[in-house]
């Protein structure tokens, strides 16, 4: 994919979505479309049905925590969350077979506490299990979505594992109980430990001064 | 009249059809299936999360186990992920080797493919002849990286190591002797460039053999011809890739389409299917064999002219050799970095996808400039498949379904990560 290329979907999608998209940039060849959450549902049939877009194919959805972005210590907590202001997104990647073009969607969903983003079901059905497992890892909720269960941790589990806050010993663990003879939950005995730390350095670190 | 009401059934997860961990509810009108609801998840492990807490490095073996049939090409995915954020060159010797092995874990994939889909079906011997083949490839893998399935063989800037120039051999036993063992070393006399070179050479009338076994057999047709039948319309709709979107007839190869390592320098054909169901989907897999055959062919012949370095020389990424490690204190300091702190990535964001055997392989990879990913999202094709396989077994019957899973090549590694 050549550089015109890009600039050609870069100026299409500015045409088509005007107002809608709230701002887009590339890196490494790839473009990364912001949309308001509100605007998503609409923004994604004018993505699929014009022809000069053509997203066919729905690639990936996944959601994504800010809440510790940019720190070095990943057990502290950011009092103002990573990008834009906002704990929670949602990453749409798309795919024109068509065209043979990618676009990255970002939406950053507006609460920090309760995150919802309307579901993109009806545009693209493949993203039925893509919308599931964000909401399993994430526990951001998409509306519209006529399914929405759990779809990856153990029924009947709480919480929401990819999140920043949860640790990754988990919180409760499983162990046969000889007495009442059956399986049972307990909380973890595992202490949190850090094998390496979560470092960022300043620009020029190593370079030799 | 007797009220007559639907089953609800489970099929898995202990099935032998189910391909691992596969739990499907399944709702019934007596052996119509109406309604086919799959509970993944038994086999989540967390990879993303884990990987958010390990260095770069750390977790490139993590990516052998999504897909362990297909182990390199996770691999793959994941270093030029890491290459592309960090914008450093990898040497062409090491783009050549990493496409030639791409196609031989291709291939691998394959083989167990339709092994397994074989046998789901009825057909026995495809089985054995399959795995005859995977042996030799699985040689292949361990000489070039002591690993005969979870390689960790490709490197962040690089491969690990440069092609060995001997191969293993057998040695006599109890079971072969002397002159039994010569005829089994015969191929294995040279480098393991001549080895895989021979491979390539015979390979192609192997799957000749398979196909006496199973194109034209009647059985092996009335069990997969127009069953799962997916038009190109809904198998983009869907999100199918790879074999699953070019058995509908969708022209659409990442190797073709947004070629990456030294795909557009390599002279193939990509085979498309026609009716969209499972025959038409067996038919690309086994033209795929012989074109994964013809790319590996090419690789080879590359290979043995072109001698170089198979690692990127930005020892701030890469590994110093260990002569320079012993005898320069820089080479040393990087060396101790790279394996204590580990690299640094430049924030910013990049999805990188290859051509997995299975279908388009994706890693969304966040850095905030730190030594470990912020995030790491796998796009696993399976389950996008996976999630497909309602709309595709509805009005089948339950033995249809059985070829329904076979023909998704379904891995439970890569869909419940």
């Amino acid at each position: 994919m050549s550089i015109t290329h890009l600039e050609q979907l870069s100026s299409s999608l500015q045409n088509i979505l005007e107002s809608k998209l709230v701002s887009i940039d590339e890196q490494f060849g790839e473009l990364t479309a912001v949309v308001r959450p509100e605007d998503m549902l609409s923004v994604s049939e004018l993505l699929r049905d014009r022809v000069e877009l053509n997203f066919d194919t729905l690639i990936d959805l996944c959601g994504i925590d800010y809440i510790a972005y940019g720190r070095s210590d990943s057990l502290e907590i950011n009092e103002k969350p990573g990008q834009n202001g906002t704990r929670f997104a949602v990453i749409y990647h798309l795919l024109s077979v068509e065209n043979n073009n990618r676009l990255r969607v970002k939406v950053f969903a507006g609460d920090d506490v309760f995150p919802v983003v309307d579901s993109v079901i009806g545009t693209w059905p493949a993203v039925n299990w893509f919308e599931r497992e964000a909401f399993d890892l994430f526990g951001i909720v998409f509306t519209g979505h006529p399914d929405l269960r759990r779809i990856l941790t153990d029924y009947g589990f709480i919480g929401n594992p990819f999140r920043k806050d949860f640790p990754i010993t988990g919180n409760v663990e499983m162990r046969y109980d000889a007495e009442q003879k059956r399986v049972i939950y307990q909380p973890v005995s595992i202490e949190p430990r850090e094998i390496t730390p979560h470092v960022i350095r300043e620009t020029g670190y190593g370079d030799g001064g | 009249m007797a009220e007559i009401r639907n089953y609800t059934m489970n099929f898995g997860p202990q099935h032998p059809a189910a391909h691992g961990v596969l739990r499907l509810v399944m709702e019934l009108d007596g052996e119509v299936i109406l309604r086919a609801d799959p509970h993944i998840g038994l086999l989540h492990r967390g990879t993303e999360k884990l990987a958010e807490n390990k260095t770069f490095l750390q977790s490139v073996p993590y990516m052998d186990r999504l897909d362990y049939v297909s182990m390199m090409s996770n691999e793959h995915a994941y270093v030029m992920a890491i290459e592309k954020l960090l914008k450093i060159e990898v040497p062409l010797r090491a783009q050549y080797i990493r496409v030639m092995f791409d196609e031989i874990t291709r291939i691998l994939n394959h083989l167990l493919w339709i092994g397994a889909h074989g046998l789901d079906v009825g057909a026995m011997t495809i089985f054995l002849y399959a795995f005859r083949e995977r042996e030799d490839l699985m040689d292949c893998y361990e000489a070039v990286s002591g690993a005969r399935l979870h390689a960790a063989y490709y490197r962040p800037g690089g491969v690990y190591r440069d092609l060995p120039d001997t191969m293993p051999q057998y040695e006599s036993s109890k079971i072969h002797n002397v002159k039994q063992t010569k005829k089994r070393n015969e191929n294995r006399e040279g480098s393991l460039l001549d080895f895989i070179d021979d491979f390539a050479s015979r390979f192609p009338a192997l799957v000749d053999e398979y196909e006496t076994l199973l194109t034209d057999n009647r059985i092996w047709k009335q069990r997969l011809v127009d069953i799962g039948i997916v038009s190109p319309e809904r198998a983009k709709a869907l999100g199918f890739t790879g074999p699953m979107l070019r058995g509908s007839g969708v022209e659409w190869d990442l190797r073709k389409k947004q070629p990456y390592e030294v795909y557009d320098k390599l002279d193939f054909d990509v085979p498309v299917g026609v009716n969209g169901d499972c025959y038409d989907r067996y038919l690309v897999r086994m033209e795929e064999f012989r074109q994964s055959s013809r790319i590996i062919k090419q690789c080879v012949e590359w290979l043995q002219k072109n001698p170089g370095p198979v690692m990127s020389e930005n020892h701030k990424v890469a590994p110093p050799s260990r002569v320079g490690m012993k005898q320069n204190m820089e080479e040393m300091i990087h060396h101790f970095k790279l394996f204590t702190e580990g690299f640094h990535v430049p924030p910013g964001e990049a999805y990188v996808a290859v051509e997995h055997p299975k279908g388009e392989f994706g890693i969304y990879l966040v850095s905030d400039g730190a030594n470990k990913p912020y995030r790491l999202k796998i796009r696993a094709p399976g389950f996008a498949h996976l999630a497909g396989i309602d709309e595709m077994s509805r009005g089948h019957m339950i033995a249809d379904l059985v070829t329904i899973i076979g023909t998704q090549d379904i891995v439970f590694g890569e869909i419940d990560r």
